[in-house]
């Protein structure tokens, strides 16, 4: 067998999606099924009063309602929904449970259910509940909860959740500021995002009344985790729980919760004897579904006179809407590491605030917390580049860790050890491929023109943190689990190979690409090897999907137990040959006595072998059958440039995205067509966020865009098509020397779109541009720094 | 309410509540789920089928309203042997999904696209699927594979 990894195989689970096959949450029917309809506030803040259930529960079809209060005393909780991720010892964590009784703290929080025979029949007897509310002032921003006089949960008495800080040399910050010939300010707001994965949240409950097991068919990310959680949540022992993520529509981390839908189905169900579901609309999705980013950050940056920089500080306050969700307060963390970005900072200190809002929770998103860092160093590193009258790229070359050559494990200012970079290089592809200095050409001779249309180039040079997590690194900062991934590789006795894998794909194509590891590993077809994952009665160990963490962790593990069966193979080998096992290569599948071709044993024969145990070594047990947990020693940290180019239109104000270069090094690549896809996606949902996308709330709490029609998830109408190219610097955190692309594009686009406007319009001496970029928000931006010039 | 129509060449008939969504009874009725929900204000295209050729998003429309027609669904692609549809075939090859989510809907509204305009250019492809969103892909592999389907890449 020739090599498959590095080559662009096509995905296996291609034919059941192209056809309809696969099942989504949704898609599976099972007989006596409840719907469940969710009653949810109109009010951002209020006192639950009297609810009236009389008219939903005399409505044909409706098989039950409960209020939050009901749904208290019935002692389904054992505990609130969990935050894993206490990121103090005093941070605040209100009690949050799947129904509010007393106060609710967000528009469309539930006050009630109904459980009904049909899907419309459920929407229909939540509309016939009738809920009196005490309206409470709303904190529907994080200015007004840092600096309002209302409280966003009553029986609290400010709206900080905690403060927490990396400030490994405070005193080293201050001089750089104190000596510095240059500093920049840059003070940039991250609105919030609705994830907005094309297949809405959906959750099936299926009892067992005489076992006592509930199964959990869940659109989720996090089958492993939610089994756990829910276990704690609800009393039920674990071991009479199953969660099954079936085909997964895209999550880009607005799947990885622990939610009320699901624990209100599994205690529902389990109380009822009957199998319970709910699928979101789309439009209750900006309620029911948590939100991504909402941050204003501040960040300074102190050089010499040359923009060698020598101290980097940021503050950020933080929005975690109206409770804590599963990783909440930890998202300001993941990214607090990554304000140095790829330069050699000196001195580095880090601050974040997280308030409570009346809004919607947030939680991770598409990067998680490093979008956002990425975005402040980015943006303050172009300030500084016009402060010292240099280019983009020219103070960037100037900065890179390592004077922008290869390096390995290298701490950086931040604490971190970074496993591996070779920056210039990289920037150098990329600006090659954007042929950037005719763009700068044509961009001056439309300024010398006078042209409307202005040209805009923007650089980001960015690092992300890939293959969470050692979990020595988690405990540091107070993570309530480990970050390790679990691989089962067997063979069955017909020579075919089965994986388990503890990851959990939603678009990935982690069949795919596990197939091919393990091909090469064992040297058989990736088509004679079958990967099962994301159900817990299957693939009991495993800490799923998010972070960029399958390849680094979960692909490695795979790796790993696969050199376990070859090592248990060579056991064999030698003993069925009669050779001494160092005396045995092992290429193209085949054990091999060196120097005697003729004694060779292919490793599906060997398996066999193992499976009948006629003839093993003493002591062995039979089958082949390996595992690995893999906890690796550190993250990975892949980086790279991207170029956007932007025309903007100074009559209407709207920006165009004509072009966009990506040159990114995820280390070794598994298989480049799945990476291109990821870079292609991130990018966009990056972009979409610099251009396009924004959850706007009144100052009651009430979001305004919540529909599709509204929020402006962009069609291929709004995007061009995205050059790519690669640069390759092998990880040295695990033995594929593979780092991970899922999160990479959203990390570097948002810079680099908003850099390339501010470039665009640099003659009018703009500076900062909010996000979204709307045509509005540009066009005034343009009038009124004519207006002032 | 009753109803009659053909869908991937079958003759089905039931009897439905009249406010019955067409995307509904296709799913829960027919257990044909290749077609997929992905909003309630017909903005994302997931429920694109056709209709006597036409593509059409099956959430805007009562399932009495497809009485008396032809309808197609992704189950009704590939030919019976399993053959995908070149669409679906170009999908693949080009890598153009990643979730699968959006894809029925897309090859869908991409057939019937081409069938209205064979070889269209770039930003024909690009307008032409406006009504369909993916979040995945970024929609370059999409485009790709529409190009791909219609001979002009
Ligand atoms: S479900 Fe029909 S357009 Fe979105
Ligand atoms: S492939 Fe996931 S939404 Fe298009």
């Amino acid at each position: 067998m020739t090599a498959v990894m590095g080559t662009p195989m096509l995905r296996k689970e291609d034919p059941k999606l192209l056809t309809g096959e696969n099942k989504f949450v949704d898609d599976i029917q099972v007989a006596g099924q409840l719907w469940m309809g969710m009653v949810r506030s109109p009010h951002a803040h209020a006192k639950v009063g009297t609810i009236d259930t009389s008219a939903a529960a005399a409505a044909d079809g409706v098989h039950a309602v409960y209020t939050g209060a009901e749904l208290a005393e019935m002692g389904l909780w054992a505990a609130p929904l969990p935050c894993a991720w206490p990121v103090t010892e005093d941070m605040v964590n209100p009690p949050h449970f799947p129904a509010a009784a007393e106060e609710v703290h967000h528009v469309g929080e539930i006050v009630a259910v109904v459980l009904a025979d049909s899907r419309y029949g459920a929407v229909d007897a939540a509309e016939l509940v009738e809920v009196d509310y005490e309206v409470l002032p709303a904190v529907a921003s994080i200015a007004a909860a840092r600096d309002g006089d209302n409280n966003a949960h009553s029986d609290l008495d400010s709206n900080k959740a905690y403060s927490w800080a990396l400030e490994p040399n405070p005193e080293g910050v201050d001089a750089a500021f104190a000596n510095a010939a240059h500093t920049v300010k840059g003070e940039f707001v991250q609105q919030r995002l609705i994830p907005a994965a094309m297949e809405p949240r959906g959750v099936l409950a299926i009892p067992s009344p005489a076992g006592g097991e509930v199964t959990l068919y869940s659109a989720t990310q996090v089958p492993h985790i939610l089994k756990v959680m829910i276990a704690a949540t609800t009393g039920i022992p674990e071991n009479k729980l199953r969660i099954i993520a079936p085909a997964v529509g895209g999550g880009f981390g607005a799947k990885l919760n622990v939610n009320p839908d699901e624990l209100l189905a599994v205690t529902l169900a389990n109380k009822l004897g009957r199998a319970v579901r709910w699928t979101e609309t789309r439009s209750e999705a900006a309620f029911s579904t948590h939100q991504g980013r909402g941050q204003l950050q501040t960040i300074e940056v102190a050089s010499d006179e040359n923009g060698k920089i020598s101290g980097v500080r940021v503050h950020l306050d933080a929005d975690m809407g109206a409770y804590m969700m599963l990783i909440t307060p930890g998202v300001p963390l993941l990214g607090s590491f990554l304000y140095t970005g790829v330069y050699d900072v000196p001195a580095f200190g880090f601050t974040c605030d997280g308030y409570f809002t009346n809004l919607t929770p947030t939680d991770a998103y598409r990067g998680a917390g490093r979008p956002e860092a990425s975005y402040a160093i980015e943006r303050a590193m172009d300030m500084l580049a016009n402060e010292v009258g240099v280019g983009p790229d020219e103070i960037r070359r100037r900065n890179y860790l390592a004077g922008g050559g290869p390096f390995e494990n290298l701490e950086t200012a931040s604490t971190l050890v970074f496993d591996s970079g070779n920056y210039a290089p990289n920037l150098d592809a990329a600006l090659a491929l954007a042929k950037y200095d005719e763009l700068r050409a044509e961009q001056q001779s439309r300024r010398d023109a006078g042209s409307s249309k202005q040209l805009g180039i923007g650089l980001c040079t960015y690092v992300e943190i890939c293959g969470l997590a050692p979990s020595r690194a988690l405990a540091g900062l107070n993570y309530g689990a480990g970050g390790w991934e679990h691989a089962t590789v067997r063979f069955l006795p017909t020579g075919k190979v089965e994986v388990v894998s503890g990851s959990t794909p939603h678009g990935q194509g982690h069949e795919t690409a596990w197939s091919m590891i393990v091909a090469d590993k064992l040297g058989i077809d990736p088509n004679d090897v079958e990967v099962l994952h994301s159900d817990t009665a299957i693939s009991p160990l495993g800490l799923d999907t998010y972070g960029s963490r399958s390849l680094a962790v979960g692909g490695v593990a795979i790796a790993m137990a696969c050199d376990k069966v070859v090592d248990k193979s060579r056991e064999i080998a030698a003993h069925q040959l009669e050779a001494n096992p160092d005396d045995l290569e092992f290429t193209g599948g085949q054990f091999q006595v060196k120097g005697s071709p003729d004694k060779a044993l292919p490793i599906q024969a060997i398996a066999y072998g193992a499976f009948t145990a006629h003839d093993l070594p003493d002591g062995m047990e039979p089958n082949m059958n390996e595992q690995m947990t893999f906890d690796p020693p550190n993250f990975a940290f892949p980086f790279g440039t991207h170029i956007a180019v932007v025309e903007i239109d100074e009559d209407t104000g709207n920006t165009e995205l004509i072009d966009y270069i990506a040159v990114d090094d995820c280390g070794n690549q598994v298989n480049p067509l799945i990476v291109e896809g990821q870079l292609h996606g991130g990018i966009v949902q990056g972009v979409a966020q610099a251009l396009w996308e924004g959850a706007e709330y009144d100052v009651d709490g009430n979001c305004k865009n919540p529909s599709l029609m509204d929020y402006l998830v962009p069609s291929a109408m709004e995007v061009p098509n995205i050059q790519t190219g690669y640069t390759t610097t092998p990880s040295t955190s695990n033995q594929l020397g593979v780092k991970g692309a899922g999160e990479a594009g959203t990390i570097g686009s948002a810079a680099a779109v908003i850099n390339a406007i501010c470039d665009a319009l640099s003659p009018y001496g703009v500076t900062d541009m909010e996000m979204p970029a709307t045509p509005q928000r540009v066009w005034k931006t343009i009038n009124n720094a004519k207006a002032g010039a | 309410m009753k109803i009659d129509m053909t869908v991937n060449g079958d003759a089905r008939s039931a009897d439905v509540e009249a406010r019955t969504l067409l995307v509904h009874y296709l799913r829960d009725d027919l257990g044909l789920t290749g077609t997929n929900v992905g909003c309630d204000t017909s903005s994302c295209g997931a429920c694109t089928i056709h209709i006597d050729g036409e593509s059409v998003k099956s959430c805007t429309m009562l399932a009495a309203q497809a009485r008396d027609t032809e309808v197609t669904t992704i189950e009704g692609m590939a030919d019976a042997s399993g053959e995908l549809h070149p669409m679906q075939e170009a999908f693949r090859q080009c890598h153009g999904l990643q979730c699968g989510y959006c894809t029925p809907g897309m090859v869908m509204a991409a057939t019937s696209l081409l069938k209205e305009n064979p070889s269209p250019s770039e930003a024909e492809v690009r307008e032409g699927l406006e009504g369909n969103l993916c979040r995945c892909t970024g929609y370059h592999n999409i485009v790709k594979a529409v190009m791909t389907a219609a001979g002009g890449a």
